[in-house]
């Protein structure tokens, strides 16, 4: 065991680095993690595997760091002990403010870019976050060992975003380790020390909030000012809440007490609280006997952008899904949901989600580690709904849209940054007037990629925009998006109806404009998904009682009328046990058997291609004029 | 379990002997039966030696019924099918026949029957067969459209067809067609041509079969990648209603979904299978079935499930969930067990089993004096209830409530199924259910409804 000079809570902040490492997705941000671990020996050979970080298997087979962590590493140069304080950070768009908080907890940010892809929207717009919170930005190029490394090009534009030269963006391989050392003695040199004040009364900035089992929640913080004691109570600032004093640690990389800990370092708190929403991102620690006056700024509340029904097939399990919901809120604040009775569906969750990826996260755990069966409804966003009355609606699910006369609908918008190759732009152009989108301006970040602003409604987000983005740029482009604020729009609600029932969980709020398209697009859609059954099942899709669309299944006229002879009877009762099994799966709307996947139909309506489709929609706005 | 049981199991039902005969001259694209187009598939699987290896399972399980005290009826009826069993030489399949005969007997006007393509035969063997026992031919037509016949990879010809059923009524046989609908590019008019020149055959039964598409077949395939149109259910409906149209005003019912009679003349082998009856297959990949095997079962082995593989596999098993349980298999397999005076561990329940499919394995098998199953599964009551009903319902006869309360153990009655089965699907009346024609082309639909309510509880 190797021992260190600097100890927790007598570390000398002119020996601290804090810093972060900022990377798209599938940049090798954990692989450059591990290897810094490796190197600076915390870590042995023996029990290194891959992604040492990330910590939940969903992660690790999704190669995405969703919860961060922090690591405290001692890195020696020219015979003076430094301590490294890495902040893993999230790489995804909707964890925004989780980003925005880790990134106050450090001096420095590591801008790791693909040397075979170069910069992406989300790491844009990370990078320029951390510009504004002062980091200093060290440049890295990883990847170099990959024949396809470009990283001649990707420095020039790195160089040309950050105004430095080429010559000062760092290559290194994740992989292999080579240039790992350098990137480590870069740190210390021009990362800052931290240069809180370190007689005040303390405070300590929460930047990260983890369930486990066996302990309750682990807090990570960075001490600002004072010194944290181990046996102190302390108190959350924006809360209001006092807790007893639980340990206190840092993560080297596993997790050590300290009795400790002083301005500028990084490490842990334990309080005994038993849900993350008890320990909040962006909320500041103190004591209780010696409190701060001003907590640190910029803590906020997470706020649900895009919401969905959960419900299960089977509406037996609805406990089941209650119980599942409330183990992971444990672990995310930004969760939230409430019971919703579908006429259509039963009984399920109405959740809210920070955005799709999160939506994405949550019901993926829910059926992998809950082994829960669940329909999940097309997502939509918060309206506000004010009626000639002059009564006030905000509207977080299709079947809460108020009847009567609408005055007003406000929808929430977002800036959306694109990056693209330019031969894109056009199509780019295109998807997102599609979409409503707002052209701001267009900066070009190197001779053969542009980076695109746009304002757009969220609702056009959460549909399909991302899938069609990477469609239309073969995978090339990359977004990134945060709120920016709302504006009134001309929406209506579009019902569904099987058999004249309108089905409650098919209804969406769409643009006018665009009414007609979906209501031919998804009754089309329904009419492929649903299996033709002995009867005709009318689907039709309408702005209050006025039908835009119709399509109909025919009634089956026959089934199997196979040969059985002695050699097929075992086949053929396999086949019909089969058949049973397959009937189960689907969800009784009346008489009508609805296989799961119709749920999620609207998700990829798309535009119309076919000549059928356009006919149908012309035909319905006709009708209307 | 009575404890008491009496090693000798009566047989509550007729028996029936098939024949598989797996050799082709030409392999159909839209066929998966298990044949080939070699003329030896080595280890003595060959065409010429096939009948001698065909008696001799046959002696095997007769053996087999014997230890088993499983005391069959006369045969009522022998069927050879294929591949094309008009492949061999009359000779041999008569030679089948007689020894099916000492082996079994053969019941006073038994029905003996095979499965010919026009292609195969001629007058001189239609004779041959005649005088050698064989009552009935069923021939392989298909379409009378050339196109279609083409489509389906079929070498004869429509006049082929007409000069071979004549020599056959000619000979005294009874003779039958099958026909195939909704072949890709086939058209109402096309198949209402051939259901004319079915019946200008005057034959007197007549099989019609809706094509339909494995997708391991050369056809399955070439719909798979779209070089080829497949078949359409609604196209395939309305091509149903019309041969059942034409046949019924010719004289000819329906009597089981895909085939039509007149009165007296229907296929007594084939209504065997639906009126699940006993029945041993021999040759590759050929299925048997018997209602009431007593099996031994290895204490331990049993653990609640009927579902314990009851006989040995050959080393080349196909079934591996039936050979994972398989080590020291030949412990308990019936024949050892049974030789144990050890009542306790017997269990009495219907089994079918399958022949190994590969000729050579099989004929190995064959050779080395085993009963050549490559595997096997116990029926378990609620199995058999399935197979009970969905094979009942294939039938003008019906499924009889008779039959199904004694294979459930529950007594039926039509007030049970009156309100739960669509009424224009099946008619509930005389003791039993019977298909409408909507039911008909819906059977899957009625399947399903019956068994709801009957497995329902069981």
């Amino acid at each position: 065991m190797v021992t260190y000079t600097n100890q927790p809570g007598f570390t000398q902040q002119s020996l601290i680095r804090n810093f972060c490492i900022i990377a798209h997705i599938d940049h090798g941000k954990s692989t450059v993690a591990d290897r810094v671990l490796q190197l600076s020996g915390v870590v042995s050979q023996r029990d290194m595997h891959d992604q040492f970080l990330d910590r939940m298997d969903i992660e690790q087979e999704r190669g995405i760091t969703i919860k961060s962590q922090a690591v405290r590493v001692p890195w020696v140069k020219d015979g003076t002990e430094y301590t490294l304080g890495m902040i893993d950070t999230p790489g995804h768009v909707d964890f925004t403010y989780e980003v925005s908080r880790a990134l106050e907890a450090c001096e420095g940010a590591v801008l790791l870019v693909d040397a075979t892809q170069g910069i992406e929207a989300q790491t844009l717009s990370n990078l320029y976050m951390a510009i504004e919170h002062d980091l200093t930005i060290i440049p890295v190029l990883n990847k170099i060992d990959l024949p396809s490394a470009d990283p001649d090009r990707h420095a020039a534009e790195i160089a040309n975003l950050l105004g430095c030269s080429p010559d000062d963006v760092l290559r290194v391989s994740g992989k292999t380790g080579e240039g790992i050392r350098e990137l480590l003695n870069q740190i210390v040199d021009e990362v800052p020390p931290p240069h809180g004040q370190s007689q005040a009364p303390v405070r300590a900035l929460i930047f990260d909030s983890v369930y486990d089992p066996y302990r309750g929640i682990v807090t990570y913080i960075r001490m600002v000012d004072g010194e944290l004691k181990a046996r102190q109570k302390i108190r959350m600032m924006s809360l209001g809440t006092v807790h007893d004093p639980g340990e206190l640690g840092v993560i080297c990389p596993d997790m050590i007490a300290t009795k400790a800990l002083g301005a500028g370092e990084v490490g842990y708190v334990i309080t005994g609280v038993k849900d993350v929403a008890q320990s909040k991102v962006g909320d500041t620690i103190t004591t209780e006997t010696l409190p701060a006056e001003q907590p640190l700024p910029g803590y906020r509340d997470p706020q649900p952008m895009v919401y969905s029904g959960l419900f299960p097939v089977d509406n037996a399990q609805f406990p089941e899904l209650r119980e599942a919901l409330d183990k992971l809120k444990l672990n995310d604040a930004a969760l939230v949901y409430e019971p919703e009775t579908s006429v259509a569906l039963g009984f399920g969750f109405r959740c809210g989600f920070l955005g799709l990826l999160h939506m994405e996260i949550v019901s993926e755990r829910l059926s992998r580690e809950f082994g829960l069966d669940l329909i999940s409804t097309a997502p939509n966003v918060t309206y506000k709904v004010t009626m000639e009355d002059g009564s006030q609606h905000l509207v977080k699910n299709p079947s809460e849209f108020p009847d009567g006369k609408v005055k007003k609908i406000v929808e929430p918008l977002v800036a959306a940054s694109i990056i693209t190759p330019k031969e894109f732009i056009g199509s780019v152009m295109d998807l997102c007037q599609d979409h409503r989108g707002q052209m701001g301006t267009m900066e070009y970040l190197s001779p053969e990629r542009v980076e695109m602003h746009y304002t757009m409604p969220l609702a056009e987000i959460v549909f399909d925009f991302f899938d069609q983005l990477k469609s239309r740029t073969k995978g090339y482009a990359s977004l990134d998006y945060h709120e920016d604020g709302e504006q009134a729009a001309d929406l209506v609600k579009v019902d569904i109806l099987i058999q004249g029932d309108k089905i409650d969980a098919f209804s969406a709020i769409v643009h006018k404009e665009k009414s007609y398209t979906y209501g031919v697009m998804m009754t089309k859609k329904l009419r492929e998904l649903i299996p033709r059954q002995q009867f005709e099942i009318p689907i039709q899709a309408a702005i209050g009682s006025r039908i835009i669309a119709r399509e109909t299944i025919r009634a089956l006229r026959k089934d199997v009328l196979a040969k059985c002879y002695g050699g097929d009877i075992t086949r053929k009762r396999k086949l019909l046990e089969k058949q049973k099994a397959g009937k189960k799966r689907m969800k009784m709307l009346g008489h009508v058997e609805v296989p799961q996947e119709a749920f999620i139909a609207a998700l990829s309506t798309g535009d119309a291609e076919d000549r059928d489709s356009k006919d149908k929609i012309r035909a319905a706005k006709k009708s209307n004029e | 379990m009575d404890a008491s049981i009496n090693r000798t199991v009566q047989a509550r039902v007729p028996f029936e002997l098939y024949i598989h005969v797996p050799f082709c001259l030409k392999r159909c694209g839209y066929c998966d039966f298990n044949t080939y187009t070699a003329t030896d598939m080595g280890g003595g699987a060959s065409r010429s030696n096939y009948a001698n290896l065909a008696i001799a399972e046959m002696r095997l399980v007769h053996d087999w019924q014997q230890i088993h005290g499983i005391e069959e009826p006369a045969l009522s009826s022998i069927f050879f099918g294929g591949g094309t069993p008009t492949i061999l030489p009359a000779a041999d399949l008569i030679r089948m026949v007689k020894a099916a005969e000492e082996l079994w007997g053969l019941e006073y006007g038994a029905e003996v029957t095979t499965e010919a393509n026009p292609d195969t035969v001629d007058e001189q063997y239609l004779a041959q067969l005649a005088d050698g026992g064989f009552t009935r031919i069923s021939f392989g037509m298909q379409s009378a459209v050339p196109h279609v016949l083409a489509t389906l990879d079929r070498t004869h010809t429509p006049e082929n067809v007409t000069t071979n059923v004549r020599a056959a009524q000619r000979q005294g046989l009874r003779s039958s067609v099958d026909l195939i609908y909704g072949t890709p590019g086939e058209s109402l008019d096309d198949w209402q041509r051939s259901v004319q020149a079915a019946l200008d055959l005057e034959v007197q039964h007549i099989s019609a079969y809706a094509l339909t598409l494995e997708p391991t077949t050369k056809m399955g395939r070439q719909v798979t990648r779209g070089q080829l149109k497949g078949p359409d259910d609604d196209d395939e409906a309305a091509k149903y209603e019309l041969v059942d149209d034409m046949l019924t005003q010719a004289g000819l019912g329906w009597y089981e979904i895909s085939n039509w009679a007149c009165p007296g003349q229907e296929s007594r082998h084939n209504v065997g299978y639906w009126r699940n009856i006993d029945w041993a297959g021999i040759g590759p990949g050929a299925h048997s079935h018997y209602n009431r095997v007593a099996f031994a079962v290895e204490k331990g082995l049993i653990r609640g499930s009927s579902k314990q593989t009851i006989w040995r596999t050959t080393s080349q098993a196909q079934d591996s969930e039936q050979s994972s349980t398989q080590t020291s298999a030949s412990a308990y397999t019936p024949l050892a067990a049974l030789t144990k005076p050890s009542p306790e561990f017997c269990s009495i329940a219907p089994i079918r089993a399958w022949d190994i499919a590969h000729p050579k394995v099989w004929a190995q098998a064959v050779q080395a004096g085993e009963v050549p199953w490559g595997g096997g599964e116990a029926i378990t009551l609620v199995e058999d209830i399935e197979e009970t009903v969905m094979l009942g319902l294939r039938l003008r006869e019906g499924l009889s409530l008779k039959q199904l309360s004694a294979v459930s153990g529950h007594v039926w009655a039509e007030a049970d199924f009156v309100p739960a089965v669509s009424h224009d699907l099946a008619l509930v009346s005389g003791g039993r259910i019977v298909a409408t024609r909507k039911g008909r082309l819906l059977n899957d639909d009625l399947i399903a409804q019956v068994l709801d309510l009957v497995t329902n509880g069981v």
